[in-house]
């Protein structure tokens, strides 16, 4: 207590008019983003001013509102000095260019993984509608199975109910939340991501198998077609990279489980955000596109394959001006 | 290490101590950030469902067009309610009006000011940590990790703490008696402490309390002339000796 510190007074007379002072300096530190090299020196100054006043405080008033004082302003200044870099086009440049075609390519023995679960999936739904028809219900509601008996795709006469700006939004919504639950899910050791994506792939097959029985197979082939390449492909990405956040749970690369999740997702969140952004440009395709009877199959594989590989060209950072050696070094 | 406290090293060599926010205090913060959305979201669609025609909800206005309802009305109602979290938290450095309220805010493991993308992932988390229904499995790993936090936390690699924002308010106080009293600042701070919480202690504590300051502020006083005291007496004796006219 301040028994042992007999100039505790004359101390904190002196310094409190400094403290009041940086408490306020730290309000206005608050509030820009930027500071100058000046503002900076300052602030890394006080920071070490308190630090000494704190380590005083600690030692000879513990407990008291002055030392609770000290340790908010000091954890204040700590915040300001330890605050990440502001984004610049240099760094998101070096997003684009580097960091994501790196995740890309860490990622692919997962997308392999969840490419063949896909495809299994496909063909197990695919076998299972056609072996026993009437387990349709399971993954069809009932208005969409009367439809195709009718001889009609549910899709059909979409743009009629819905214009295609606001179909676009809800399929894009609906895209971007089902890829975002494919990757969160991973968080379950993987077997939410492996759920997700087996569940995806047994629908599609299944669809295409029921509507095969119709002679709606084409169609449905023809509605997709134009979106489904990006989409699917978006889907399973999302999918590895939930895969990926497993297994950083089950064979962490770093000391401890925790640090390996958290490095894990703020890697692969990046790689996320581009693809949300592919998914718009998918969910526009789906309502202005894919429902239109006016565009033939050709065009429809046309726009499919070249959003395909802008796709590519965006996640391997050609997109963005990468090098074909950087993206190599960038896996390594 | 305190489970409620987290310790972080700094380049200075004085670590800096952080009070962590418990389950209470999220559920706190959350359920009043809870009431902002839902109020903003439904003021937001009503108004628009309003301009557009009349009180017409979840369907287009008859006569007019589904698209205009649509983007006028239900996608900014929806941007409301999911984006108030990550953009406001962005905006306000990992704090939201709730945070505010509750006392929390968000901090990096490094007791920095989290980035754009740190409070995006944690944000992403939502879907998860709100499973299966109530934010059950959030509220599960906040009560049984050791640092109180979320799978959304664990991912972005922040916490959520306690901010002092009273205590700094207590320094200038304590100054600005310091200048008047003779008392030590650490008496003084236990002073006004003790008068601060008066109406909030019940009558036979705060008189014990309150005549044990007295008596170590000046040893020669009489016992049993301070045990006669009222309790009004004791108060207004302590506030005499905070203005430094008693010592």
């Amino acid at each position: 207590m301040a028994n042992s510190f007999p100039q505790a007074r004359s101390w904190l007379l002196a310094r409190a008019p400094l403290w009041q002072s940086l408490t306020d300096s730290l309000a206005q530190l608050h509030q820009r983003r930027q500071l100058s090299v000046d503002e900076t020196l300052k602030a890394l100054d006080s920071y070490r001013a308190l630090a000494r006043d704190l380590a005083t405080a600690r030692r000879f008033m513990p407990g008291t509102s002055v030392t609770h004082a000290l340790e908010s302003i000091y954890a204040g200044y700590h915040g300001i000095i330890d605050r990440a870099p502001r984004v610049s086009r240099a760094a998101l440049l070096r997003t684009l260019r580097v960091e994501i075609p790196a995740t890309m390519a860490s990622l692919r023995t997962p997308l392999q993984w969840v490419l063949l679960l896909f495809v299994l999936s496909i063909a197990a739904g695919w076998w299972l509608i056609n072996t026993y028809p009437t387990l349709i219900g399971l993954v069809a509601s009932e208005q969409m199975i009367d439809r195709v008996e009718r001889g009609e795709l549910w899709t059909d006469g979409l743009l009629n109910v819905t214009p295609s700006s606001v179909l676009s939004i809800r399929i894009l919504s609906n895209n971007i939340v089902v890829s975002i639950f494919a990757f969160c899910a991973g968080a379950f050791w993987g077997l939410g991501t492996f759920y997700m994506i087996a569940l995806n792939g047994l629908m599609l097959g299944a669809a295409f198998a029921f509507t095969r029985q119709y002679g709606l197979d084409g169609r449905l082939f023809n509605f997709i077609i134009a979106h489904g390449t990006v989409e699917l492909s978006v889907i399973c990405i999302a999918g590895a990279a939930g895969m990926a956040l497993g297994e950083s749970l089950i064979r962490p690369a770093l000391p401890s489980r925790r640090e390996s999740f958290e490095f894990c997702a703020r890697r692969l969140v990046k790689l996320l955000a581009l693809c949300a952004l592919l998914l718009i440009g998918c969910g526009l395709i789906e309502g202005f596109v894919s429902p239109n009877p006016a565009f033939p199959l050709a065009s429809r594989v046309i726009i499919g394959v070249c959003y395909w590989g802008l796709m590519w060209a965006a996640l391997t950072g050609r997109l963005f001006g990468a090098r074909r050696s950087a993206i190599p070094a960038a896996d390594a | 290490m305190d489970q409620d406290r987290y310790t972080i090293p700094s380049a200075t060599g004085v670590d800096v101590e952080l009070a962590i926010a418990g389950a209470g205090s999220r559920s706190y913060a959350f359920l009043i950030d809870w009431h902002i959305r839902i109020l903003l979201t439904i003021a937001w669609f009503v108004c628009a469902a309003v301009i557009t025609g009349g009180v017409h909800l979840f369907t287009a206005p008859p006569g007019r067009s589904s698209i205009g309802f649509m983007l006028g009305a239900v996608m900014p109602a929806a941007i409301i309610y999911f984006l108030y979290h990550p953009v406001l938290e962005v905006l306000m450095h990992g704090r939201t009006p709730g945070k505010r309220t509750a006392g929390v805010h968000i901090v990096t493991r490094g007791g920095g000011t989290p980035s754009a993308g740190a409070l995006l992932v944690r944000n992403l988390f939502r879907l998860i940590d709100s499973a299966p229904a109530f934010y059950m499995l959030g509220l599960f790993t906040c009560l049984f990790t050791a640092q109180r936090v979320r799978i959304g936390d664990m991912a972005a690699g922040t916490l959520l703490v306690f901010d002092h924002g009273a205590s700094v308010g207590s320094l200038a106080q304590l100054g600005a008696l310091s200048s008047t009293s003779k008392l030590d600042p650490a008496t003084l701070d236990v002073i006004a402490e003790l008068l601060s919480r008066w109406s909030d202690l019940t009558a036979q504590p705060r008189a014990a309390l309150a005549r044990a300051l007295l008596q170590r502020v000046d040893a020669g006083q009489d016992v049993a002339q301070l045990a006669a005291l009222s309790s009004q007496e004791l108060r207004e004796r302590l506030q005499r000796l905070l203005r430094g006219r008693e010592n």
